[in-house]
C-alpha cells in the first residue's frame, strides 16, 4: 500500500515566510484568461528544487501573495514556470507584469504527485481545466524516464477546444512518446471534430488495467468526485489514487490555519492526497 | 454462409452477462453498419426504429440551436451505445447524429425488439436495465456540463 506522499521542503527553506526575488523572463498567454509567467532567481547562484506538484506563494509587491502551483520541469529548475487564471486582485495585478518586473516567491511548500511509486504500473492522468498546470511538471518526469512506467493515459477536459492548455506541447509529447492523450472539451462548435462529453465519460474505456494503475486527479473538486467515483468503478485502489486539493492558501506551511480541510492543513498534508486519506471528508459541504 | 453476430455481442460489455438465448435473438435482429464521416446517422423527429453499438469511429449528437446553428451536445465512441428514443413513444429522434470519423458497428432493429420484449418481460428487463444504466450515465455527464465547472465564476 502507498503511503501519502511525504513533504520534501524541510531543509530547502531558510526562512519559509521570506519571499526572495525572482525576474520574469516571459509573460504567456496561454488562453483568454490564462496565462503562464517564467521566472528566475535575482540572485543567480540560488538553487531551487521541487518536486512535481508542489506550489509555491506568489507575492506582487504591494498587492498580495497567491498560492500557485509550479507548472515546470523540475530538471529545469531553477527557471519557473507557473499557469494562472486570472481571477482576483493579485491575478490581476500579475497580468499586468511584464518582462525584467520582480515578483516574490516562497516555497516550494506541500506534498507532491507519486511519480517514482508509479514505476512498473500503468499510470492515468485525468485533468480538468486549468487542472493540467500542476500535472505537467508530473507529466515532464514520466515522459522522461518513460520506459519505468507501462501505460501513461491523459484524459484531459475543457470547456471549449480554445481553453485547452499546453496544446502544443501535448501533441510534441503525442507524436514522440507512447502517450494515450483522450481531450474532451464541454462545448464546441460544430467544426470540432474530437470528443464532447464531460471527462469522466472516458474512463470506462480508456486503456488501462485498473488491478496496477497509480491515478493522479487535477481539476474542480467536483469533477474530482466523480473522477474518482468512475476510476473506483472500474477497479482503481483507492491507496493509488492521488488528487489535488486546493483551498485558501496563506501561511504555506501550517500556521495560519486558514487552508484546513477537516483534519489536515492543504498546505502542508496536501495538496496531494491519496483518495483513501480524504474519502470521508471529499464533498461534505460542513467540511 | 451467414456468420451471426453473437460472438460480437457476447463480447460486448453492453451485453455482459445477458443468457445466450438472448444474445441470439438479438443478434437476428442486427446488422453491421458503416459510416463515412459526415454521414448523417439520424435526423431529429425521424421515426427512431434503430439504435446502434459504435465499436469504432466517433459519433456527433448534435441540435439545431437558432442563431448558433448546430451544436454538439456529445459525442459517442468505441464501445458506447447510440440512440434510446426507440424505447419510448413517440419512437422518433430528438437529436442529430452524425459521423465525425469513419464508424463502424452495429444497428439493431428496435422495432422488432421491441415487439420481442412485449412478448418476453425476462428479455424487457434485461434490455430496460441496461439502457437505464446508459441513461443513468448520461443524466449524470449532462448535469456536470451544466455546472459549468471549468468557468471562471471568481
Amino acid at each position: 500500500m502507498l503511503e501519502q506522499p511525504e513533504v520534501v521542503t524541510a531543509g530547502l527553506i531558510s526562512d519559509p515566510m521570506l519571499p526572495t526575488p525572482y525576474r520574469i523572463q516571459r509573460v504567456k498567454q496561454e488562453t483568454d484568461d490564462t496565462f503562464t509567467l517564467e521566472l528566475l532567481p535575482e540572485d543567480s547562484d540560488r538553487g531551487f528544487f521541487f518536486a512535481p506538484g508542489q506550489f509555491n506563494m506568489l507575492y506582487v509587491f504591494g498587492v498580495g501573495e497567491v498560492p500557485i502551483s509550479i507548472s515546470s520541469d523540475p530538471d529545469d529548475a531553477p527557471l519557473l514556470k507557473h499557469t494562472t487564471r486570472v481571477v482576483g486582485t493579485v491575478t490581476k495585478a500579475m497580468r499586468q507584469l511584464k518582462r525584467g518586473d520582480t515578483i516574490g516567491i516562497r516555497g516550494p511548500f506541500g506534498t507532491h504527485w507519486p511519480v517514482e511509486e508509479a514505476a512498473g504500473r500503468d499510470v492515468v492522468i485525468v485533468a480538468g481545466g486549468i487542472g493540467l498546470a500542476p500535472l505537467r511538471p508530473a507529466l515532464y518526469q514520466l515522459m522522461a524516464d518513460r520506459e519505468k512506467y507501462r501505460k501513461i493515459v491523459l484524459l484531459y477536459g475543457t470547456r471549449t477546444p480554445e481553453d485547452m492548455l499546453y496544446r502544443q506541447e501535448l501533441e510534441r509529447w503525442r507524436g514522440k512518446f507512447d502517450l494515450e492523450i483522450q481531450v474532451t472539451v464541454d462545448r464546441a462548435a460544430s467544426t470540432w471534430r474530437g470528443n464532447v462529453g464531460v471527462v469522466t465519460t472516458m474512463i470506462p474505456r480508456a486503456p488501462f488495467d485498473p488491478s496496477n494503475t497509480l491515478a493522479m486527479i487535477c481539476g474542480p473538486e467536483v469533477m474530482m468526485r466523480f473522477t474518482v467515483m468512475e476510476l473506483l468503478k472500474r477497479g482503481a485502489a483507492p491507496e493509488r489514487t492521488f488528487l489535488s486539493a486546493e483551498r485558501n492558501m496563506k501561511c504555506g506551511i501550517g500556521f495560519c490555519g486558514h487552508c484546513q480541510y477537516g483534519p489536515t492543513f492543504i498546505c502542508k498534508d496536501g495538496p496531494v492526497f491519496t483518495y483513501a486519506r480524504i474519502a470521508s471528508i471529499l464533498g461534505r459541504s460542513e467540511v | 454462409m451467414i456468420h451471426t453476430l453473437g460472438p460480437i455481442l457476447r463480447e460486448h460489455p453492453f451485453f455482459h452477462g445477458m443468457e445466450e438465448q438472448y444474445i441470439q435473438l438479438i443478434a437476428g435482429c442486427s446488422l453491421n453498419v458503416r459510416f463515412n464521416a459526415g454521414d448523417a446517422i439520424f435526423h431529429e423527429g425521424d421515426p427512431a426504429d434503430h439504435f446502434y453499438l459504435i465499436r469504432a469511429g466517433l459519433v456527433s449528437v448534435q441540435f439545431v440551436v437558432p442563431h448558433r446553428g448546430l451544436t454538439t451536445i456529445m459525442t459517442v465512441g468505441s464501445g458506447e451505445v447510440l440512440g434510446w428514443s426507440w424505447l419510448f413513444p413517440p419512437y422518433r429522434w430528438h437529436f442529430d447524429a452524425r459521423a465525425q470519423q469513419p464508424t463502424h458497428g452495429l444497428a439493431f432493429d428496435g422495432k422488432c425488439l421491441r415487439g420481442k420484449c412485449d412478448e418476453d418481460h425476462d428479455l424487457g428487463y434485461e434490455i430496460y436495465k441496461r439502457f437505464t444504466q446508459v441513461i443513468t450515465e448520461r443524466l449524470e455527464s449532462t448535469r456536470l456540463q451544466l455546472l459549468d465547472l471549468y468557468g471562471n465564476h471568481a
